[in-house]
Protein backbone atom coordinates (compact mmCIF):
# COMPACT_ATOMS: atom_id res chain seq x y z
CA UNK A 1 0.00 0.00 0.00
CA UNK A 2 2.67 2.40 0.71
CA UNK A 3 4.74 1.15 -2.61
CA UNK A 4 1.49 2.63 -4.46
CA UNK A 5 1.53 5.85 -2.03
CA UNK A 6 5.19 6.72 -3.06
CA UNK A 7 4.51 6.34 -6.41
CA UNK A 8 1.44 8.60 -6.71
CA UNK A 9 3.69 11.08 -4.62
CA UNK A 10 6.70 10.68 -7.36
CA UNK A 11 4.80 10.96 -10.24
CA UNK A 12 3.13 13.98 -8.57
CA UNK A 13 6.33 16.05 -8.71
CA UNK A 14 8.03 14.68 -12.36
CA UNK A 15 6.38 16.09 -15.18
CA UNK A 16 7.21 13.88 -18.13
CA UNK A 17 8.74 15.83 -21.43
CA UNK A 18 6.44 16.14 -24.31
CA UNK A 19 7.80 13.12 -26.40
CA UNK A 20 7.78 10.66 -23.75
CA UNK A 21 5.52 7.72 -23.27
CA UNK A 22 3.51 6.02 -20.48
CA UNK A 23 1.94 2.62 -20.08
CA UNK A 24 -1.14 2.21 -18.77
CA UNK A 25 -0.92 -1.55 -18.54
CA UNK A 26 1.96 -1.05 -16.20
CA UNK A 27 0.14 2.13 -14.27
CA UNK A 28 -2.98 -0.50 -14.22
CA UNK A 29 -0.71 -3.12 -12.47
CA UNK A 30 0.95 -0.76 -10.18
CA UNK A 31 -2.06 0.49 -8.51
CA UNK A 32 -3.26 -3.11 -8.09
CA UNK A 33 -6.75 -1.98 -8.57
CA UNK A 34 -7.47 -5.44 -10.37
CA UNK A 35 -7.24 -6.58 -7.18
CA UNK A 36 -10.22 -5.04 -5.44
CA UNK A 37 -11.96 -5.17 -9.05
CA UNK A 38 -11.53 -9.12 -8.75
CA UNK A 39 -12.83 -8.96 -5.09
CA UNK A 40 -15.84 -6.87 -6.06
CA UNK A 41 -16.78 -9.60 -8.64
CA UNK A 42 -15.96 -12.12 -6.18
CA UNK A 43 -18.10 -10.75 -3.65
CA UNK A 44 -20.82 -9.37 -5.33
CA UNK A 45 -23.27 -10.95 -7.17
CA UNK A 46 -25.12 -9.68 -10.71
CA UNK A 47 -25.00 -5.65 -9.98
CA UNK A 48 -23.59 -5.73 -13.76
CA UNK A 49 -23.68 -2.21 -14.01
CA UNK A 50 -22.70 -0.92 -11.21
CA UNK A 51 -19.49 -2.62 -11.62
CA UNK A 52 -19.42 -1.69 -15.03
CA UNK A 53 -19.62 1.94 -13.75
CA UNK A 54 -16.79 0.92 -11.18
CA UNK A 55 -14.18 0.33 -13.69
CA UNK A 56 -15.31 2.71 -15.78
CA UNK A 57 -14.18 5.46 -13.19
CA UNK A 58 -11.34 3.32 -12.05
CA UNK A 59 -10.17 3.66 -15.80
CA UNK A 60 -11.03 7.81 -15.75
CA UNK A 61 -8.84 7.87 -12.76
CA UNK A 62 -6.04 5.94 -14.18
CA UNK A 63 -5.90 8.03 -17.29
CA UNK A 64 -6.21 11.52 -15.00
CA UNK A 65 -3.13 10.23 -13.30
CA UNK A 66 -1.31 9.33 -16.65
CA UNK A 67 -2.07 12.33 -17.84
CA UNK A 68 -0.97 14.34 -14.59
CA UNK A 69 2.43 13.11 -15.80
CA UNK A 70 2.39 15.34 -18.55
CA UNK A 71 1.27 18.07 -16.88
CA UNK A 72 -2.06 18.24 -18.45
CA UNK A 73 -4.69 18.72 -15.45
CA UNK A 74 -3.62 19.76 -12.26
CA UNK A 75 -7.31 19.85 -10.28
CA UNK A 76 -8.63 16.63 -8.93
CA UNK A 77 -11.52 15.72 -10.79
CA UNK A 78 -14.74 15.23 -8.92
CA UNK A 79 -15.16 11.97 -6.83
CA UNK A 80 -18.38 12.85 -5.13
CA UNK A 81 -20.98 10.25 -5.94
CA UNK A 82 -24.65 8.85 -5.41
CA UNK A 83 -26.00 5.39 -4.79
CA UNK A 84 -29.52 4.89 -5.44
CA UNK A 85 -31.19 1.34 -5.24
CA UNK A 86 -33.64 -0.41 -2.71
CA UNK A 87 -32.36 -1.85 0.50
CA UNK A 88 -29.82 -4.65 0.83
CA UNK A 89 -28.69 -4.47 -2.66
CA UNK A 90 -24.92 -3.49 -1.70
CA UNK A 91 -24.67 0.12 -1.58
CA UNK A 92 -22.31 -0.41 1.56
CA UNK A 93 -20.18 -3.05 0.29
CA UNK A 94 -19.75 -0.66 -3.05
CA UNK A 95 -19.10 2.05 -1.02
CA UNK A 96 -17.01 0.32 0.74
CA UNK A 97 -14.59 -0.84 -2.01
CA UNK A 98 -15.17 2.44 -3.73
CA UNK A 99 -12.86 3.54 -0.93
CA UNK A 100 -10.21 1.35 -1.39
CA UNK A 101 -9.87 1.55 -5.47
CA UNK A 102 -9.76 5.43 -4.40
CA UNK A 103 -7.06 4.53 -2.15
CA UNK A 104 -4.87 2.73 -4.07
CA UNK A 105 -5.14 5.14 -7.38
CA UNK A 106 -3.92 7.88 -4.96
CA UNK A 107 -7.19 9.52 -4.82
CA UNK A 108 -8.32 9.65 -1.15
CA UNK A 109 -4.90 9.65 1.33
CA UNK A 110 -6.22 6.69 3.94
CA UNK A 111 -9.16 5.25 2.37
CA UNK A 112 -11.73 4.57 5.60
CA UNK A 113 -15.10 4.73 5.22
CA UNK A 114 -16.86 6.66 7.77
CA UNK A 115 -20.87 5.39 7.39
CA UNK A 116 -23.30 8.20 9.18
CA UNK A 117 -27.28 9.31 8.63
CA UNK A 118 -28.69 12.25 9.50
CA UNK A 119 -28.44 11.59 13.30
CA UNK A 120 -24.80 12.16 13.18
CA UNK A 121 -24.66 15.45 11.64
CA UNK A 122 -27.72 17.28 12.42
CA UNK A 123 -27.93 18.31 15.84
CA UNK A 124 -31.04 19.06 18.18
CA UNK A 125 -30.65 22.87 19.07
CA UNK A 126 -29.43 25.78 17.47
CA UNK A 127 -25.48 25.87 16.84
CA UNK A 128 -25.13 22.08 17.35
CA UNK A 129 -25.18 20.96 13.94
CA UNK A 130 -22.35 23.06 12.89
CA UNK A 131 -19.82 21.38 15.03
CA UNK A 132 -21.46 18.06 15.21
CA UNK A 133 -21.35 18.21 11.09
CA UNK A 134 -17.58 19.38 10.88
CA UNK A 135 -16.48 16.90 13.33
CA UNK A 136 -17.62 14.34 11.02
CA UNK A 137 -16.63 15.36 8.08
CA UNK A 138 -13.05 15.67 9.77
CA UNK A 139 -12.99 11.79 11.04
CA UNK A 140 -13.87 11.39 7.20
CA UNK A 141 -10.37 13.15 5.80
CA UNK A 142 -8.70 11.37 4.07
CA UNK A 143 -11.15 8.76 3.66
CA UNK A 144 -14.74 8.58 1.54
CA UNK A 145 -17.73 10.27 3.73
CA UNK A 146 -20.89 7.54 2.95
CA UNK A 147 -23.90 9.29 4.43
CA UNK A 148 -26.91 6.69 4.01
CA UNK A 149 -30.49 7.99 3.76
CA UNK A 150 -28.80 11.25 3.20
CA UNK A 151 -32.68 12.35 1.94
CA UNK A 152 -33.50 12.74 5.30
CA UNK A 153 -31.24 15.56 5.55
CA UNK A 154 -33.42 17.72 3.87
CA UNK A 155 -37.26 17.95 5.53
CA UNK A 156 -38.75 20.71 3.65
CA UNK A 157 -42.01 20.11 5.76
CA UNK A 158 -39.65 21.83 8.95
CA UNK A 159 -38.63 25.26 7.73
CA UNK A 160 -37.03 25.33 11.47
CA UNK A 161 -35.12 22.39 10.78
CA UNK A 162 -31.42 22.26 10.46
CA UNK A 163 -30.59 19.79 8.05
CA UNK A 164 -30.19 22.98 5.43
CA UNK A 165 -27.24 24.03 7.84
CA UNK A 166 -25.76 20.94 7.41
CA UNK A 167 -26.38 20.66 3.70
CA UNK A 168 -24.17 24.00 3.59
CA UNK A 169 -21.21 22.85 5.51
CA UNK A 170 -21.00 19.92 3.58
CA UNK A 171 -21.48 21.56 0.14
CA UNK A 172 -19.04 24.12 1.24
CA UNK A 173 -16.47 20.70 2.22
CA UNK A 174 -17.20 19.08 -0.74
CA UNK A 175 -15.87 22.12 -2.95
CA UNK A 176 -13.19 23.48 -1.00
CA UNK A 177 -11.65 19.93 0.30
CA UNK A 178 -11.87 17.81 -2.81
CA UNK A 179 -8.59 16.44 -2.67
CA UNK A 180 -8.92 15.59 1.30
CA UNK A 181 -12.78 13.85 1.10
CA UNK A 182 -14.79 11.82 -1.05
CA UNK A 183 -19.02 12.40 -0.38
CA UNK A 184 -20.96 9.22 -0.92
CA UNK A 185 -24.57 9.70 -0.64
CA UNK A 186 -26.97 6.50 -0.66
CA UNK A 187 -31.00 6.42 -0.50
CA UNK A 188 -33.99 5.35 -2.45
CA UNK A 189 -34.01 6.44 -5.93
CA UNK A 190 -37.02 8.48 -5.94
CA UNK A 191 -36.54 10.21 -2.36
CA UNK A 192 -32.73 11.06 -3.80
CA UNK A 193 -34.10 12.53 -6.99
CA UNK A 194 -36.52 14.65 -4.80
CA UNK A 195 -33.66 15.77 -2.60
CA UNK A 196 -31.39 16.77 -5.91
CA UNK A 197 -34.29 18.62 -6.92
CA UNK A 198 -34.63 21.03 -4.37
CA UNK A 199 -30.50 21.12 -3.54
CA UNK A 200 -29.35 21.59 -6.88
CA UNK A 201 -26.14 22.76 -5.58
CA UNK A 202 -25.56 19.33 -4.33
CA UNK A 203 -26.27 17.60 -7.87
CA UNK A 204 -24.22 19.74 -9.25
CA UNK A 205 -21.58 18.28 -6.63
CA UNK A 206 -21.78 15.15 -7.49
CA UNK A 207 -20.17 13.38 -10.53
CA UNK A 208 -21.17 9.83 -10.67
CA UNK A 209 -24.61 8.59 -10.29
CA UNK A 210 -25.22 4.84 -9.58
CA UNK A 211 -28.17 2.82 -9.49
CA UNK A 212 -28.08 -0.32 -8.05
CA UNK A 213 -30.97 -2.57 -9.35
CA UNK A 214 -33.02 -5.57 -7.30
CA UNK A 215 -31.72 -9.08 -7.72
CA UNK A 216 -33.42 -11.69 -9.30
CA UNK A 217 -34.15 -14.68 -7.46
CA UNK A 218 -31.45 -16.47 -9.36
CA UNK A 219 -28.85 -14.23 -8.30
CA UNK A 220 -30.50 -14.31 -4.74
CA UNK A 221 -29.81 -17.98 -4.86
CA UNK A 222 -25.85 -17.52 -5.63
CA UNK A 223 -26.10 -14.99 -2.90
CA UNK A 224 -27.61 -17.23 -0.63
CA UNK A 225 -24.84 -19.60 -1.82
CA UNK A 226 -21.94 -17.29 -0.75
CA UNK A 227 -23.23 -16.14 2.67
CA UNK A 228 -23.72 -19.59 3.79
CA UNK A 229 -19.97 -20.78 2.36
CA UNK A 230 -18.96 -17.68 4.21
CA UNK A 231 -20.51 -19.26 7.43
CA UNK A 232 -19.03 -22.89 7.01
CA UNK A 233 -22.76 -23.92 5.85
CA UNK A 234 -24.09 -25.73 3.66
CA UNK A 235 -27.56 -27.06 1.64
CA UNK A 236 -28.92 -30.10 0.88
CA UNK A 237 -30.37 -31.01 -2.03
CA UNK A 238 -33.70 -30.96 -1.00
CA UNK A 239 -33.26 -27.62 0.79
CA UNK A 240 -31.34 -25.81 -2.22
CA UNK A 241 -35.04 -26.70 -4.16
CA UNK A 242 -36.90 -25.65 -1.04
CA UNK A 243 -34.34 -22.17 -0.97
CA UNK A 244 -35.51 -21.70 -4.81
CA UNK A 245 -38.84 -21.80 -3.95
CA UNK A 246 -38.58 -19.73 -1.42
CA UNK A 247 -36.97 -16.71 -2.61
CA UNK A 248 -39.70 -16.08 -5.17
CA UNK A 249 -42.51 -15.93 -2.70
CA UNK A 250 -40.56 -13.75 0.11
CA UNK A 251 -39.50 -11.57 -3.06
CA UNK A 252 -43.54 -10.89 -3.43
CA UNK A 253 -44.22 -10.34 0.05
CA UNK A 254 -44.10 -6.74 1.71
CA UNK A 255 -40.78 -5.37 3.15
CA UNK A 256 -38.48 -7.34 0.60
CA UNK A 257 -34.60 -6.21 1.37
CA UNK A 258 -33.06 -8.11 -1.31
CA UNK A 259 -29.51 -9.50 0.48
CA UNK A 260 -30.51 -8.71 3.64
CA UNK A 261 -33.94 -10.67 3.89
CA UNK A 262 -31.82 -13.60 2.15
CA UNK A 263 -29.56 -13.15 4.87
CA UNK A 264 -32.53 -12.96 8.07
CA UNK A 265 -34.07 -16.00 5.91
CA UNK A 266 -31.07 -18.05 5.98
CA UNK A 267 -30.37 -16.97 9.99
CA UNK A 268 -33.78 -18.44 11.12
CA UNK A 269 -33.25 -21.48 8.98
CA UNK A 270 -29.80 -21.97 11.26
CA UNK A 271 -32.04 -21.53 13.98
CA UNK A 272 -34.49 -23.98 13.14
CA UNK A 273 -31.55 -26.24 12.31
CA UNK A 274 -30.00 -25.99 15.67
CA UNK A 275 -33.56 -26.14 17.20
CA UNK A 276 -33.53 -29.54 15.39
CA UNK A 277 -30.68 -30.95 16.68
CA UNK A 278 -31.07 -30.08 19.56
CA UNK A 279 -34.71 -32.06 19.54
CA UNK A 280 -32.91 -35.56 19.61
CA UNK A 281 -30.07 -34.57 21.06
CA UNK A 282 -29.05 -38.14 21.98
CA UNK A 283 -28.15 -39.14 18.70
CA UNK A 284 -24.36 -38.46 17.80
CA UNK A 285 -23.61 -35.70 14.96
CA UNK A 286 -21.08 -35.74 12.41
CA UNK A 287 -19.16 -33.01 10.86
CA UNK A 288 -22.64 -33.15 7.85
CA UNK A 289 -25.11 -32.83 10.34
CA UNK A 290 -23.34 -29.42 11.90
CA UNK A 291 -22.89 -27.76 8.51
CA UNK A 292 -26.15 -28.81 6.44
CA UNK A 293 -29.32 -27.38 6.29
CA UNK A 294 -32.27 -29.33 5.14
CA UNK A 295 -35.43 -28.58 3.49
CA UNK A 296 -37.51 -28.57 6.38
CA UNK A 297 -35.84 -26.08 7.91
CA UNK A 298 -36.88 -23.21 5.27
CA UNK A 299 -40.08 -25.07 5.02
CA UNK A 300 -41.46 -24.35 8.02
CA UNK A 301 -41.10 -21.16 7.29
CA UNK A 302 -44.72 -18.89 7.28
CA UNK A 303 -43.75 -17.85 4.23
CA UNK A 304 -44.64 -21.25 2.87
CA UNK A 305 -47.02 -21.87 5.21
CA UNK A 306 -49.66 -18.91 5.49
CA UNK A 307 -47.98 -17.56 2.92
CA UNK A 308 -47.11 -14.16 5.42
CA UNK A 309 -43.59 -13.16 6.92
CA UNK A 310 -41.53 -14.72 9.62
CA UNK A 311 -42.59 -12.67 12.89
CA UNK A 312 -38.93 -10.68 12.35
CA UNK A 313 -39.50 -6.75 12.35
CA UNK A 314 -35.00 -7.22 11.30
CA UNK A 315 -36.82 -8.41 7.81
CA UNK A 316 -38.71 -5.41 6.96
CA UNK A 317 -37.20 -1.32 6.90
CA UNK A 318 -37.96 -0.95 10.20
CA UNK A 319 -34.45 -0.58 11.34
CA UNK A 320 -32.99 -0.11 7.61
CA UNK A 321 -30.19 2.19 9.41
CA UNK A 322 -28.14 -0.32 11.84
CA UNK A 323 -28.71 -3.30 9.22
CA UNK A 324 -27.32 -1.60 6.16
CA UNK A 325 -23.86 -1.33 7.37
CA UNK A 326 -23.84 -5.10 7.53
CA UNK A 327 -24.67 -6.27 4.36
CA UNK B 1 18.57 37.58 26.25
CA UNK B 2 18.37 39.81 23.39
CA UNK B 3 21.24 38.21 22.50
CA UNK B 4 20.65 34.70 22.26
CA UNK B 5 16.94 35.43 21.06
CA UNK B 6 16.84 38.32 18.91
CA UNK B 7 13.22 39.48 18.71
CA UNK B 8 12.07 38.09 21.95
CA UNK B 9 10.83 34.72 20.42
CA UNK B 10 8.97 32.95 22.80
CA UNK B 11 10.66 29.30 23.11
CA UNK B 12 8.33 26.84 24.48
CA UNK B 13 7.32 23.42 23.40
CA UNK B 14 8.76 22.15 20.44
CA UNK B 15 10.46 22.68 17.75
CA UNK B 16 9.96 26.34 18.99
CA UNK B 17 14.09 27.42 18.56
CA UNK B 18 13.12 26.55 14.49
CA UNK B 19 11.86 28.82 11.87
CA UNK B 20 8.16 28.83 12.04
CA UNK B 21 6.60 25.56 10.42
CA UNK B 22 5.21 25.37 7.20
CA UNK B 23 1.76 24.37 6.55
CA UNK B 24 3.20 21.15 5.31
CA UNK B 25 5.63 20.26 8.26
CA UNK B 26 2.68 21.20 10.43
CA UNK B 27 0.54 18.23 8.67
CA UNK B 28 3.61 16.20 8.42
CA UNK B 29 3.64 16.59 12.53
CA UNK B 30 0.11 15.73 13.15
CA UNK B 31 -0.11 12.74 11.14
CA UNK B 32 3.01 11.38 13.71
CA UNK B 33 0.74 12.37 16.47
CA UNK B 34 -2.55 10.52 14.32
CA UNK B 35 -0.46 7.47 13.83
CA UNK B 36 0.77 7.01 16.87
CA UNK B 37 -3.48 7.35 18.25
CA UNK B 38 -2.85 10.73 19.97
CA UNK B 39 -5.96 13.06 20.33
CA UNK B 40 -4.75 16.64 19.07
CA UNK B 41 -6.20 19.62 20.53
CA UNK B 42 -5.84 22.99 19.28
CA UNK B 43 -4.95 25.98 22.13
CA UNK B 44 -4.88 29.74 21.99
CA UNK B 45 -3.68 32.21 24.86
CA UNK B 46 -2.37 35.63 24.88
CA UNK B 47 -0.56 35.03 28.09
CA UNK B 48 3.22 34.30 26.66
CA UNK B 49 4.38 33.23 30.44
CA UNK B 50 5.84 29.87 30.91
CA UNK B 51 4.14 29.11 33.60
CA UNK B 52 0.73 29.93 32.53
CA UNK B 53 -0.99 26.36 31.93
CA UNK B 54 -4.01 27.70 31.26
CA UNK B 55 -4.56 27.50 27.77
CA UNK B 56 -7.73 27.91 26.15
CA UNK B 57 -9.21 25.49 23.71
CA UNK B 58 -10.53 26.11 20.68
CA UNK B 59 -13.09 23.84 20.27
CA UNK B 60 -13.21 19.85 21.30
CA UNK B 61 -10.36 17.89 21.54
CA UNK B 62 -10.53 15.91 18.24
CA UNK B 63 -10.59 12.17 18.48
CA UNK B 64 -10.58 9.05 16.06
CA UNK B 65 -9.19 11.33 13.41
CA UNK B 66 -7.46 9.41 10.43
CA UNK B 67 -6.00 12.29 8.14
CA UNK B 68 -4.55 16.02 9.39
CA UNK B 69 -6.71 17.72 6.96
CA UNK B 70 -9.37 18.48 9.04
CA UNK B 71 -7.14 19.53 11.84
CA UNK B 72 -4.98 22.18 10.00
CA UNK B 73 -8.69 23.13 8.78
CA UNK B 74 -9.12 23.88 12.57
CA UNK B 75 -5.86 25.69 12.89
CA UNK B 76 -6.46 27.99 10.46
CA UNK B 77 -10.15 28.66 11.41
CA UNK B 78 -8.21 29.76 14.84
CA UNK B 79 -5.84 32.10 13.32
CA UNK B 80 -8.18 33.75 11.85
CA UNK B 81 -10.29 33.77 14.71
CA UNK B 82 -7.24 34.78 17.02
CA UNK B 83 -4.37 36.20 14.76
CA UNK B 84 -2.97 38.22 16.97
CA UNK B 85 -2.27 35.41 20.03
CA UNK B 86 -0.42 32.36 20.42
CA UNK B 87 -1.72 29.21 19.18
CA UNK B 88 -0.44 25.79 19.98
CA UNK B 89 -1.30 21.93 18.95
CA UNK B 90 -0.99 19.29 21.29
CA UNK B 91 -1.59 15.43 21.22
CA UNK B 92 -2.44 13.62 24.17
CA UNK B 93 -1.60 10.36 24.93
CA UNK B 94 -4.29 8.31 26.50
CA UNK B 95 -2.34 5.23 27.29
CA UNK B 96 -2.28 3.73 30.80
CA UNK B 97 1.04 4.76 32.23
CA UNK B 98 1.41 8.33 30.05
CA UNK B 99 -1.80 10.42 30.15
CA UNK B 100 -0.52 13.20 29.10
CA UNK B 101 0.53 15.65 26.23
CA UNK B 102 3.29 14.02 24.40
CA UNK B 103 3.65 16.75 21.94
CA UNK B 104 3.46 20.02 22.21
CA UNK B 105 4.48 23.10 19.43
CA UNK B 106 3.61 26.67 18.68
CA UNK B 107 1.76 27.22 15.91
CA UNK B 108 0.85 31.11 15.15
CA UNK B 109 2.57 33.75 17.54
CA UNK B 110 1.69 37.64 17.51
CA UNK B 111 3.15 39.99 15.17
CA UNK B 112 4.73 41.40 17.75
CA UNK B 113 6.22 39.83 20.90
CA UNK B 114 7.65 42.20 23.58
CA UNK B 115 9.38 39.53 25.25
CA UNK B 116 9.50 39.66 29.31
CA UNK B 117 10.42 41.91 32.08
CA UNK B 118 12.80 40.56 34.78
CA UNK B 119 12.35 42.05 38.56
CA UNK B 120 14.41 41.62 41.43
CA UNK B 121 12.99 41.72 44.56
CA UNK B 122 15.70 42.61 47.70
CA UNK B 123 15.20 40.00 50.46
CA UNK B 124 16.45 39.58 54.20
CA UNK B 125 19.98 39.63 54.16
CA UNK B 126 20.20 41.52 50.96
CA UNK B 127 19.26 37.74 49.28
CA UNK B 128 17.89 38.85 45.98
CA UNK B 129 14.51 37.35 44.38
CA UNK B 130 13.97 37.34 40.80
CA UNK B 131 10.34 36.60 39.06
CA UNK B 132 9.20 37.46 35.58
CA UNK B 133 6.50 39.13 33.67
CA UNK B 134 5.64 39.43 29.75
CA UNK B 135 5.12 42.56 29.01
CA UNK B 136 2.28 41.27 26.82
CA UNK B 137 0.06 40.73 29.94
CA UNK B 138 -0.10 44.13 31.09
CA UNK B 139 -3.40 44.69 29.96
CA UNK B 140 -6.10 42.98 31.50
CA UNK B 141 -7.60 40.04 30.18
CA UNK B 142 -9.56 40.66 26.61
CA UNK B 143 -7.43 44.20 26.01
CA UNK B 144 -4.49 42.81 25.05
CA UNK B 145 -4.55 41.29 21.60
Amino acid sequence: MSDTENATAEQNTEILPEGASVNLQEEFEQSQVQEVLDKLDRELVGLVPVKTRIKEIAALLLVDRLRRQFDLTSETPTLHMNFTGNPGTGKTTVALRMAEILHRLGYVREGHLVSVTRDDLVGQYIGHTAPKTKAVIKKAMGGVLFIDEAYYLYKPENERDYGGESIEILLQVMENNRDDLVVILAGYKDKMDRFFESNPGMRSRIAHHLDFPDYSSEELEAIAELMLSDLNYQLSADAKKALHDYIPLRMKLPHFANARSIRNALDRARLRQANRLFADRNKSLSKSDLTTLDAEDFLVSRVFVEGKLDGDPADGILNPVSMDKTD
Amino acid sequence: MAMSNPGNRVTQGQFSFLPELTDEQITAQIKYALDNGWAVNIEYTDDPHPRNTYWDMFGMPMFDLKDPAGILMEINDCRKTFPNMYIRVTAFDNTHGWEAPRMSYIVNRPPNEPGFKLQRTERDGRSMGYTITSYAADKPEGERA
